[in-house]
């Protein structure tokens, strides 16, 4: 038997971190932010069928960028893990905190154990009755998880964006202001993202059981229209 | 619980009751016969112009005592369809939350909406699968009813304890009143009526069931409770309001007690041939 070449585990765990983030920047951006009424969740996403967003739950959704097999491997665990929870239990037993931590022990598992770790950076997204209690949790490729407050970006991209968001971001604005900036954010100051090239969906503060609706292409164009 | 994650190989898809088995969640079969089991009873649906309405009484008995009068036994399936069940209460409520999280569980997973055809499949395998319960004394017969978007039409579909699907025209009813309802609902039914008359019809036939039969039960005037109506449109499924029924029923009563109170003893036309 022949012995392996020593490597340092900080090598290691870097190469993996290198080649995860390298798959992550491959793909387009995506933003949640909160506003009065709810959470909104803004891809670039070009294709209609292939979703970023989606509904784990009646309060909660899931978004994810990066190798799209893999995230929608989690997005279905995660309604799995949801619908079991609510069956044993009960529908207001389901909260995405848990949620979180269980992608987190899922993706800390592959990062460290399996051959090659996840490309993927995904989010998981609560509203709350009360816009304080609004909730977003941001896990990336190695398990990490953060809790964010008021936005967050996901993708390869995501400083630049976070950074020209902050300026024009204000809490408790309207769905179009913020929809508005966001795109601008996602877009960068040399182009313009088409109505029909991003996927928007939002969880709305509601008395309804699930909360979580799509918006589409026309409801999209409409709220952009006039918008900075 | 261990966060359900699977091989791609191992993967349960879509289907929800499979996954409570790879959990080790599913209900075990009764390996004999319970005694005296609750039982819920009368349900129907009717077809009209707009889509459907599905109505039930809500007694639910033991043997011969009534052990509920609050009962519900119509429910929303989802947004565009609903389900009613009669037969052993406990079973029933449990399939109707196992058949409504199956459609929610498809929808999310898949991304889309099974066809109407397709929820009522579902539901005919679920109540196949409860046919060992079946045999041990808790038998569930469900109704289905919905509005199919794809057709733009009202539709409904009557079962049988083995999971046999028969798809009605018109109008179906299930459960120990269902022979007098459904007396009713055929002599009264036209093709094309209004929202209205089908939920006349409806409450007409819930209340001849409870004259015949004692498993059902009419229109409490004590307590004020009365039977369950809901309608599936192409707005979506709807609980019709408690007074808006009470308030049907209440005219009900009063048209019969005055063809009772004109026909004392005889029949008029053997009055008119006794004068002649």
């Amino acid at each position: 038997m022949s012995m392996p070449f020593y490597v340092a585990p900080e090598q290691v765990m870097k190469d993996r971190a290198d080649y995860a983030r390298k798959g992550i920047a491959r793909g387009r951006s995506l933003i949640t932010a909160t506003y009065a009424d709810g959470v909104l969740i803004c891809a670039e996403n070009p294709s209609r069928t292939l979703r970023k967003i989606s509904e784990i739950y009646d309060r909660i959704a899931f978004a994810g960028v990066g190798k799209y097999n893999e995230f929608d491997q989690l997005r279905i665990a995660g309604v799995r893990a949801a619908d079991l929870k609510g069956y044993s239990y009960s529908r207001e037993d389901v909260d995405a905190r848990s949620l979180a931590n269980q992608y987190a022990q899922i993706l800390g598992q592959i990062f460290t154990h399996e051959m090659k770790p996840m490309e993927v950076e995904i989010l998981v997204a609560e509203v709350g009755t009360e816009p304080s209690e609004d909730q977003l949790f941001h896990i990336l490729y190695d398990g990490t998880v953060v809790d964010e407050q008021r936005f967050t970006v996901l993708g390869g991209d995501a400083d630049a964006i976070a950074g020209r968001l902050e300026s024009t971001f204000t809490d408790g604005s309207d769905l179009k202001t913020v929809l508005g900036a966001c795109v601008v954010a996602i877009a960068g100051p040399d182009r313009t993202i088409p109505a029909s090239d991003l996927e928007v969906a939002v969880l709305t503060r509601g008395e309804e059981r699930r909360v979580f609706h799509r918006i589409d292409d026309d409801e999209v164009a409409e709220l952009l229209r006039g918008a900075t | 619980m261990t966060f359900p994650f699977f091989a791609p190989g191992d993967d349960p898809g879509p289907d929800f009751a499979d996954l409570l088995r790879r959990v080790g969640l599913a209900p075990v079969p009764p390996t004999s016969a319970i005694e005296g089991v609750t039982h819920g009873t009368t349900v129907l649906a009717i077809r009209h112009a707009d889509g459907v309405i599905m109505a039930g009484d809500r007694r639910a008995t033991s043997g011969h005592l009534i052990s509920y009068r609050t009962m519900e036994k119509v429910f929303p399936a989802d947004r565009h369809s609903g389900v009613a069940i009669a037969g052993a209460a406990g079973p029933a409520m449990d399939m109707v939350k196992m058949f409504q999280l199956q459609l929610e569980h498809y929808e999310k997973v898949e991304g889309n909406q099974l066809s109407l055809e397709g929820k009522a499949n579902q539901l005919s395998g679920m109540v196949r699968n409860h046919l060992p319960f079946a045999l041990q004394g808790m038998a569930v017969v469900p109704l289905f009813a919905g509005y199919d978007l794809r057709r733009k039409v009202g539709r409904l579909f009557q079962y049988d304890i083995t999971g046999g699907r028969y798809e009605e025209r018109d109008f179906a009813s299930t459960g120990s009143g269902s022979l007098h309802a459904g007396a009713v609902m055929k002599m009264g039914f036209r093709d094309g009526m209004t929202r209205e008359q089908a939920m006349d019809l409806a409450i007409s036939g819930l209340f001849q069931a409870a004259d015949e039969d004692s498993a059902t039960g009419g229109p409490d005037l004590v307590r004020g409770i009365f039977p369950t109506v809901a309608t599936i449109t192409a707005a979506g499924f709807d609980r019709v309001e408690e007074s808006e029924i009470a308030e049907r029923f209440r005219m009900l009563v009063d048209s019969l007690a005055l063809s009772e109170s004109t026909s004392v003893g005889a029949n008029p036309t053997m009055g008119e041939r006794h004068t002649s």
